[in-house]
């Protein structure tokens, strides 16, 4: 039987699944011979025992709440994106490039800069899959993933192999060079600025989706490319802006992280943030706020668990493992949300 | 240099076996109508236990069935929330990749600090059949090679027969195109697809633990490296065909051994770096599916009702 559920019922279903969860992975640490309440209480203690705990989490929220912008737009139109990864790689790549050309342009004009050059490159980096759609039907999906390869293989490129970039003091380990201090975001209240921009680009991203016309469009798109023709929208024009947007505000989490946390260019520094990116998206029913609070609950667990390693030697991939057991049961929740059981007296469902 | 060529195609199969696999796991589950974004973590689900088993029991056989149905377990949980709970299939299929991911690498720092026994690896090393491997240019490549890859093309012939065939594999097509309609004709339609999807899990997980326990024959961190994203892309380009399904996958091995020897050939004088050539395979890929958009023809289309879940009381 089929009827809405009103709002509260829904938050009850959801917050009933995300406990379930927590009491399945707390039976999966029993299984390993773990205390689950040390371990949550490791986690906790892990992300807000200090500040400076608490700052590693925040450094985890700010990508990946950006991310999680980025892909919001292209998914509000059911452009599936799942190139957040390869788009922040290609955004930290042309911040990196920005800082060569220019190494000591003042704070005030090489950060911009670096910022208009990631989100450019993350755009067009974007517009690839959005083109290959567009003009021959190819699944975005498939693209976008294997474009993640492809940016992540030229940054490990530039390391390995790129020379002029080649720090050359880094002893025997190939490395980038370190940027200079003016290359450097600078810090609000003892954490990099990078939060201020997440939450800013959040509230811009509320407005833009929630009450503009191009938004509008978008949700108009993602529902049915024929009523939106119909309707007059020009759908390959918004396609194309979503998708730039898209892919820039991903590389513009890049630059970020280039910038504020790595100070250079490395081939790991995404951590698979830009896959870990669709799913809190996802989670957030494509609502920009919803995203920057899942986004830092992520955060939390993210950082719980690399504590956990150093607190109880257990590996850090615990964290990741708690997490999709929670998304696994939000995934299963939805059916709740969207049926309602109704057992007649056979006991059936309906 | 026909010898050379001909070592040279039977490292070609070997280097695409694992996708072969991953690719036969995946046409399973597309077939029933469910879109698999998973397979990658399966198959890092069945490279991690199967290894696990290899090391802990020197079993080769329950090496390779623990690999099997560990994939099947992380199918378990994909078909659960896709077919019974009806949930969003490209998110469940990614959250299925990275719990495989993070699975796999929990258990890594214990993998790696146990090896697999000399007489293990051996069951896993070639064997030349008589007469058959001494055709020229072919027969090492057909008929000098380790049981997995035999066994990839038993697989590979036995599903495609299957789908040809039996009524089994007629019902879910009928159930791939239409699941409405198959429901109407009295087919057990959730049952159809658990069975699929299961056992489309079972062969990813063979693809991972041939990595772990024969290809590599020791645990590294990520073994798969992408290889189930590209067995992914490849189930499309071979349009759902289980036979296609070994040209491509052997393809695809041909085209990175070919890299893997330009590392130290160098071409116009030059030699080009090993992270550029690495590229080759993605873009491939890319170029590949491009070109499937350029030829369309219906006959190459997927099964239609690819993506949509399935409610009876919905019709």
């Amino acid at each position: 039987m089929q009827k809405a559920l009103s709002q509260r019922q829904k938050v009850l279903v959801r917050g009933a699944a995300v406990l379930s969860a927590i009491l399945c992975s707390m039976l999966v640490l029993v299984f390993m011979g773990l205390n689950p309440l040390t371990v949550y209480a490791n986690i906790f203690k892990g992300c807000f025992g200090t500040f400076y705990r608490f700052k590693q989490v925040v450094y985890k929220a700010v990508p990946l709440t950006i991310l999680s912008l980025g892909c919001c737009v292209a998914f509000k139109m059911k452009f599936w994106n799942i190139g957040a990864e390869g788009q922040f790689y290609m955004g930290a790549f042309a911040a990196t490039w920005a800082y060569m050309l220019f190494p000591s342009a003042p704070v005030a004009v090489l950060l911009p800069l670096m910022a208009i050059f990631a989100l450019i490159a993350g755009g067009i980096f974007a517009l690839i899959p959005a083109a290959l759609k567009i003009k021959w039907g190819t699944s975005e999906t498939l693209v976008t993933l294997m474009l993640n390869y492809v940016a992540q293989k030229w940054v490990s490129y530039l390391k390995y192999s790129y020379l002029p970039w080649r720090d050359p003091h880094g002893g025997g380990s190939p490395k980038i060079v370190n940027f200079s201090e003016n290359a450097v975001l600078p810090s609000l209240l003892g954490i990099h600025i990078g939060w201020l921009i997440a939450v800013l680009l959040v509230l811009a991203m509320y407005f833009l989706l929630k009450k503009t016309k191009f938004g509008y469009e978008v949700s108009v798109i993602g529902e049915s490319f024929d009523t939106a023709r119909y309707a007059g929208i020009n759908v390959s024009r918004t396609i194309v802006i979503a998708v730039v947007l898209s892919g820039g505000l991903c590389a513009l989490a890049g630059m970020i992280q280039a910038s504020a946390i790595e100070k250079s260019l490395t081939d790991n520094m995404s951590n698979g943030m830009g896959f870990t990116a669709v799913i809190t998206t996802w989670l957030s029913q494509l609502d920009p706020v919803i995203a920057l609070v899942v986004s830092f609950v992520f955060s939390v667990l993210l950082q719980g668990g690399s504590y956990l390693q150093t607190s109880m030697g257990v590996p850090d991939s615990m964290g990741t493992i708690i997490q999709t057991i929670i998304i696994f049961f939000v995934l299963g929740s939805e059916f709740f949300v969207r049926y309602r059981f109704v057992f007649d007296k056979t006991g059936g469902e309906k | 240099m026909i010898l050379s060529f001909a070592l040279f195609l039977q490292v070609a199969v070997q280097t695409g076996t694992h996708i072969l696999y991953g690719i036969l796991g995946g046409i399973l589950f597309e077939k029933s109508g469910q879109t698999n974004l998973g397979t990658e973590g399966m198959m890092l689900l069945g490279a991690a236990f199967g290894y696990l088993a290899g090391s802990a029991s020197g079993n080769p056989f329950l090496a390779v069935l623990s690999a099997g149905f560990a994939g099947s377990a992380g199918a378990l949980i994909y078909a659960f929330i896709t077919i019974t709970l009806r949930g969003n299939q490209i998110v469940t299929g990614l959250v299925l990749t990275t719990f495989g991911t993070g699975v796999a690498s929990f258990m890594g720092k214990y993998l790696a600090a146990s090896p697999l026994s000399a007489s293990f690896k051996s069951s896993f090393s070639v064997i030349s059949l008589p007469l058959l491997s001494k055709i020229p240019l072919i027969g090492k490549m057909l008929f000098e090679q380790g049981i997995y890859v035999y066994v990839s093309l038993v697989f590979a012939f036995v599903l495609w027969a299957y789908y040809r065939y039996t009524r089994w594999g007629l019902n879910i097509r009928a159930i791939g195109e239409n699941p409405a309609a198959a429901d109407a004709s009295g087919i057990n339609v959730t049952l159809y697809k658990y069975i699929h999807v299961l056992a489309g899990g079972f062969l990813c997980g063979l693809g991972g633990a041939y990595l772990s326990l024969s290809f590599v024959g020791q645990w590294q961190e990520n073994i798969t490296a992408g290889a189930g994203w590209i067995a992914v892309a490849f189930v499309i380009f071979c349009t759902w065909s289980p036979l296609k399904a070994i040209l491509c996958a052997w393809a695809f091995g041909a085209l990175n051994s070919l890299a893997m020897k330009c590392q130290s050939v160098p071409i116009f004088g030059h030699i080009i770096p090993g992270q550029l050539l690495d590229m080759i395979p993605y873009i491939a890929t890319i170029v590949v599916l491009v070109l499937m958009g350029l030829h369309f023809k219906k006959e190459n289309q997927g099964p239609a009702s690819l993506g949509i879940s399935f409610f009876r009381e919905e019709r």
